[in-house]
C-alpha cells in the first residue's frame, strides 16, 4: 500500500509529467490560458491515461510478450490510444452530453499528445505490476492536471502584468515554468 | 528546383518548428542536456521525417481521405520502430540516454503535421524538400539549446566522447541548473525573447 502511495505522489510531484518528464507541452502552453479549459484539459488527459494504462498493460504482457514482438509496442500502443479516444469520445457524446460540451473539443487532440503514450511506456519500463501502473497513471494525470491549474492561474494574471516587451506572451510562459519547476523540485525530498 | 529551394528554406528560419511554430518541444526540452543527445535525437527526427513524408507523398492518391490519420499514424510509428531499432543495434548508449524519447517521435506533433499539411497535398520532391528544411530547423534549434545548457551546466564542452574545451572559471563552478529539466524552459524562453527582440516574429 505505502509503495502505491509512493508512485501516486512520485508520479504526481517528483516526476511530474510536464516540469520534469516535459511531455504533453503542446496542451501546457496551449490550453493553459483559461482556467475553465485548464481543468478541462486536465480531466480528460487523466481520464484517458487511466483508461490507456488499463488496457496497453495486459496487451503488452499477455500478447506481445508471449509471442516475442515487444518491439511492435510503440505501434501498437498508439493505434490502441487513438481508437480509446474516439470510443471514450462516442460514449461521452452518448450519455453525457454537458461532459461532452466541456471536453468534447479536447478529446482528439489528446491522440497526438506525449503524456498519455508517455505513461503507457512510463508502465511497462518501470516493470510497474497492474494495480500500480493504474495508480501512476492516476498520479500523472493528477500532476497534469494540477500543473495546469497552477500553470492557467499565473496566466489569467500574467496577461495583465507588464514584463519586457519581447517577453510578452510566450517567453515569459517559459520563464514561468522554468520558476513552477523549481517549485516542484523542492518535492524531491519526500520520496526517496 | 526553385519551388525546391524554397520548400527547403522555408522551415530553417521563417517557420521553424521549434521556435516560430513552437511544435514537437517535448524532445527538444527533454533530450538537450547534451550535445550527443541533441546531434542522435536531431538525426532521428529527421530520418523519420524524410521518409514519411516521402511514403505519405507517394501514398497520398490512394489513402482514402477519412482514413487519412491513422494511416499516417500507422506509417510514423512503423519508421519510429525501425529507427530505435536500429539505434539499438548499432548505437546502443545513444538510444539508451535517449530513453523513450526516440519511440515518443511518433507524437511529435511536427511530423503528424507535416504529413497532413504539406506531403498528403504535394508531390515527392517538394515533400522531401520540405522534410529536409523542417530537420534542419529542428536539428539547430535542439543543438543550439543543448550548446547553451552543456556549457553553462557543465562550463565545458564535449562531442562523442572528446573534449573541446573547458570555459575559464566555469569549468570548476558551472551553473548546474542548467541541467536540470527548468534549465531547459530558462534556455528557450530567453531564446524567444532574444529572436523577437531581433525582430523575428515567434509564437502564436
Amino acid at each position: 500500500m505505502s509503495n502505491l502511495i509512493a508512485i501516486f505522489f512520485g508520479m504526481a510531484l517528483v516526476n511530474n509529467m510536464v516540469l520534469v518528464k516535459f511531455l504533453g507541452l503542446c496542451p501546457f502552453f496551449g490550453v493553459s490560458k483559461k482556467l475553465k479549459s485548464a481543468l478541462s484539459m486536465g480531466i480528460a488527459v487523466l481520464l484517458v491515461m487511466v483508461v490507456a494504462s488499463v488496457v496497453t498493460w495486459p496487451i503488452f504482457h499477455f500478447l506481445l510478450v508471449p509471442y516475442n514482438v515487444e518491439f511492435m509496442r510503440t505501434v501498437i500502443f498508439i493505434l490502441v490510444i487513438a481508437s480509446l479516444v474516439q470510443i471514450i469520445e462516442m460514449t461521452i457524446k452518448r450519455t453525457n452530453l454537458t461532459l461532452y460540451n466541456a471536453l468534447g473539443i479536447y478529446l482528439p487532440l489528446i491522440t497526438t499528445n506525449c503524456a498519455v503514450l508517455g505513461i503507457t511506456f512510463i508502465n511497462i519500463d518501470q516493470a510497474y505490476t497492474f494495480p500500480e501502473s493504474i495508480i501512476a497513471a492516476l498520479g500523472a494525470g493528477a500532476g497534469f492536471t494540477l500543473v495546469l491549474i497552477i500553470m492557467s492561474g499565473i496566466r489569467e494574471r500574467l496577461d495583465m502584468a507588464d514584463p519586457p516587451l519581447a517577453f510578452k506572451g510566450t517567453p515569459i510562459a517559459f520563464i514561468t515554468a522554468m520558476l513552477l519547476g523549481l517549485c516542484f523540485l523542492a518535492f524531491g525530498g519526500i520520496i526517496g | 528546383m526553385h519551388s525546391f529551394t524554397k520548400n527547403f528554406l522555408k522551415g530553417i528560419i521563417r517557420s521553424n518548428p521549434t521556435f516560430i511554430l513552437l511544435l514537437g518541444l517535448c524532445p527538444t526540452l527533454a533530450v538537450s542536456t547534451s550535445l550527443d543527445n541533441a546531434v542522435g535525437m536531431a538525426a532521428a527526427f529527421t530520418s523519420v521525417l524524410l521518409a514519411s513524408n516521402i511514403i505519405i507523398s507517394l501514398i497520398r492518391n490512394y489513402v482514402p481521405i477519412r482514413v487519412r490519420i491513422p494511416v499516417f499514424i500507422v506509417i510514423i510509428a512503423t519508421l519510429v520502430t525501425i529507427v530505435d531499432l536500429i539505434l539499438q543495434g548499432f548505437i546502443p548508449a545513444l538510444s539508451k540516454s535517449l530513453g523513450m524519447y526516440i519511440p515518443l517521435i511518433v507524437v511529435n506533433c511536427i511530423i503528424l503535421g507535416r504529413a497532413e499539411a504539406f506531403a498528403s497535398k504535394d508531390n515527392t520532391t517538394n515533400s522531401i524538400a520540405d522534410a529536409l528544411g523542417m530537420g534542419v530547423g529542428f536539428a539547430w534549434a535542439i543543438v543550439l539549446i543543448s550548446l547553451i545548457r552543456q556549457l553553462l551546466g557543465t562550463g565545458a564542452l564535449d562531442l562523442f566522447g572528446h573534449h573541446l574545451f573547458t570555459v575559464p572559471g566555469l569549468g570548476d563552478n558551472p551553473v548546474t541548473i542548467f541541467l536540470l529539466p527548468m534549465g531547459a524552459f530558462f534556455a528557450i524562453g530567453v531564446l524567444l525573447a532574444l529572436f523577437r527582440w531581433m525582430g523575428v516574429s515567434t509564437g502564436e
